[in-house]
């Protein structure tokens, strides 16, 4: 086993080998621009363009003609929510989302309630999905996107997408999802999510960083986008910019891969995934889970180690890559707005980590993890002098702390 | 974020974990910082009577490496000191041994903080001491 070990799958995952051999042709042998129309450069890249179409639509039951290629998930939620806002401005400027968003959507919605475009930040429940009473009645005539995503980045829990896509079916809402995390990991259904736009990126299913692609509806309803970068007209003039070929042929491989292997990884993963938190909540008590356990990614988990604070425990398992919640580990210095926004304490939310189980783990190295947390949280806990009031019955939340 | 090798030590080494009998009347007990903030000390001296030198310190802290490591610093310097030196200590003194980056200064300022609680603590202890036919030997004004 080598270490350091990687459990951060949903920052980004490894490149599969497999995706790296098929794109390699295409940056020195294959390297033609695939807008070249007139010539067998042009045409080789072309082809090898549409064959990755065909392999992202296959995976989320598209049609090819509805991916359009972008540089990433950022861009692509960007020229979803700005490209829908403006192309629809005259049917109203009303946008609903939710305050668990990835800071793509979130920021790309504050920028437009800047240019007076007004947006509901839906609250979620306890378990970190949306209500969708509440969806509902957030919708008015002057709605003209819903953007939730299919599954959190932190912690895991997949939104019910498919009532919230038929909801917006009845309103004649249209209906845009982050599909980032929950694409490759689970089956995704444009059509039987009632999916309208969909961002995907390669990075998250161990494809390259660096390219994307957005999901556009053509039919029933189809959907129509104005343009966020001008030039070229490439992408239906949805998107210019020469295509990035290697990029676009490595996400295609990984979306195939992903489509083939797909059952027996997610129970792998599942399987990894159940073995590591039953391992850490029957050897230490007050753990606690982070968003629903239903309705969660098979690879995803996110705990939080009563008394403990989540920077101190990862420098207790400096050999192992995850992430938390912690303000301590935050740029920003605040502890994460997901956590806060599910209504835990913000020591919860301090004393989180967020574990991503991948394709290339192994259940050595989840033993080996779960053995060294369980370690660090006793020792930390020893010196913990919250664990020690809890310990002694007195209730931490009405102790009046003295604080600056 | 990449840590000193003093603090790294502290952590892995934490120094003088533990609690004393805080219904001593030579021992002064300081807690500061709060869950919601991500940082709580609890910070402890035991006072010699005879000679009013610390004789022992103790801590437990709730927050990063780098607070575990300033509380952890602050008790190997209390020991041995009396209760003015004590006072002396300033946070900026722990930044330094420490090497703290900027972000981390608040849990150098949170030791300093804890260690005038505890000798806070001790002095209101002492001074409500009733003097049984003797003076308490060392309160300091």
């Amino acid at each position: 086993m080598k270490t350091p070990i990687y459990l951060d799958n949903h920052a980004t995952t490894q490149m599969d080998p497999r995706v790296l051999d098929a794109m390699l042709p295409y940056f020195t042998k294959y390297f033609g621009n695939a807008a070249s129309r007139n010539h067998e450069f042009g045409w080789v890249a072309e082809q090898a363009v549409d064959k990755a179409r065909k392999q992202i639509a296959d995976l989320i039951g598209a049609s090819a003609r509805e991916i359009i290629f972008t540089s990433g998930a950022t861009e692509s939620d960007n020229l979803a929510i700005k490209g829908v806002a403006e192309m629809y401005a005259e049917k109203g400027n009303h946008i609903i989302t939710a305050a668990t968003e990835h800071k793509a959507v979130l920021d790309t919605c504050k920028k437009l309630e800047k240019n007076g475009y007004r947006v509901t930040y839906l609250p979620v429940k306890g378990d970190g999905l949306i209500d969708l009473d509440m969806l509902r009645e957030a919708i008015t005539d002057k709605t003209i996107l819903v953007t939730i995503m299919y599954a959190n980045n932190e912690i895991g829990v997949l939104q019910p997408v498919a009532e919230i896509g038929k909801i917006c079916r009845e309103k004649g809402v249209l209906f845009h999802t982050d599909g980032v995390q929950a694409i490759g990991k689970v089956p995704v259904d444009v059509n039987r999510d009632h999916i309208d736009l969909m961002s995907i990126t390669a990075h998250k299913l161990y494809g390259p960083k660096g390219v994307g692609a957005l999901y556009v509806r053509r039919k029933n309803p189809r959907v129509q986008l104005t343009a966020q970068m001008d030039g070229g007209g490439h992408e239906r003039g949805m998107r210019s910019g020469t295509l990035n070929v290697p990029g676009i042929v490595g996400l295609g491989e990984a979306c195939a891969i992903c489509q083939r292997e797909m059952p027996e990884e997610t129970k792998r993963l599942q399987y990894l995934r159940d073995k590591l938190r039953n391992k850490l909540e029957s050897e230490l008590d007050e753990v606690y889970l982070n968003g629903s356990w239903e309705h969660r990614l098979p690879h995803s988990l996110n705990l939080s180690f009563a008394y403990v604070e989540g920077e101190s425990l990862l420098m207790g398992i400096n050999d192992v890559a995850v992430s938390s919640g912690s303000a301590c580990t935050s740029a920003t210095l605040e502890p994460s707005y997901v956590l806060k926004a599910l209504g835990l304490g913000d020591d919860i939310a301090h004393s989180s980590i967020r574990f991503g189980i991948g394709r290339f783990n192994t259940e050595e190295e989840i033993d080996y993890v779960a053995e060294k947390l369980i370690n660090v949280v006793r020792k930390l806990r020893e010196l913990s002098p919250l664990y020690e009031m809890a310990k002694e019955g007195i209730d931490l939340s009405k102790v009046s702390w003295v604080t600056d | 974020m990449a840590y000193s090798d003093k603090v790294l030590d502290h952590y892995n080494n934490p120094r003088n974990v533990g609690s004393l009998d805080k219904s001593a009347e030579n021992v002064g007990t300081g807690m500061v910082g709060a869950p919601e903030c991500g940082d709580v000390m609890k910070l402890q001296i035991k006072v010699n009577d005879a000679n009013g030198i610390i004789e022992d310190a103790k801590f437990k802290t709730f927050g990063c490496g780098s607070a575990i490591a300033s509380s952890s610093l602050a008790t190997e310097w209390l020991k041995g000191k009396t209760v003015d030196e004590a006072l002396a200590i300033k946070n900026t003194d722990i930044v330094n041994e420490l090497s703290l980056p900027p972000v981390k200064i608040h849990c150098s300022v949170l030791a300093e903080d804890a260690i005038k609680a505890a000798i806070g603590d001790y002095r209101s202890k002492q001074a409500k001491r009733v003097p049984a036919g003797q003076k308490a030997e060392h309160t300091v004004a």
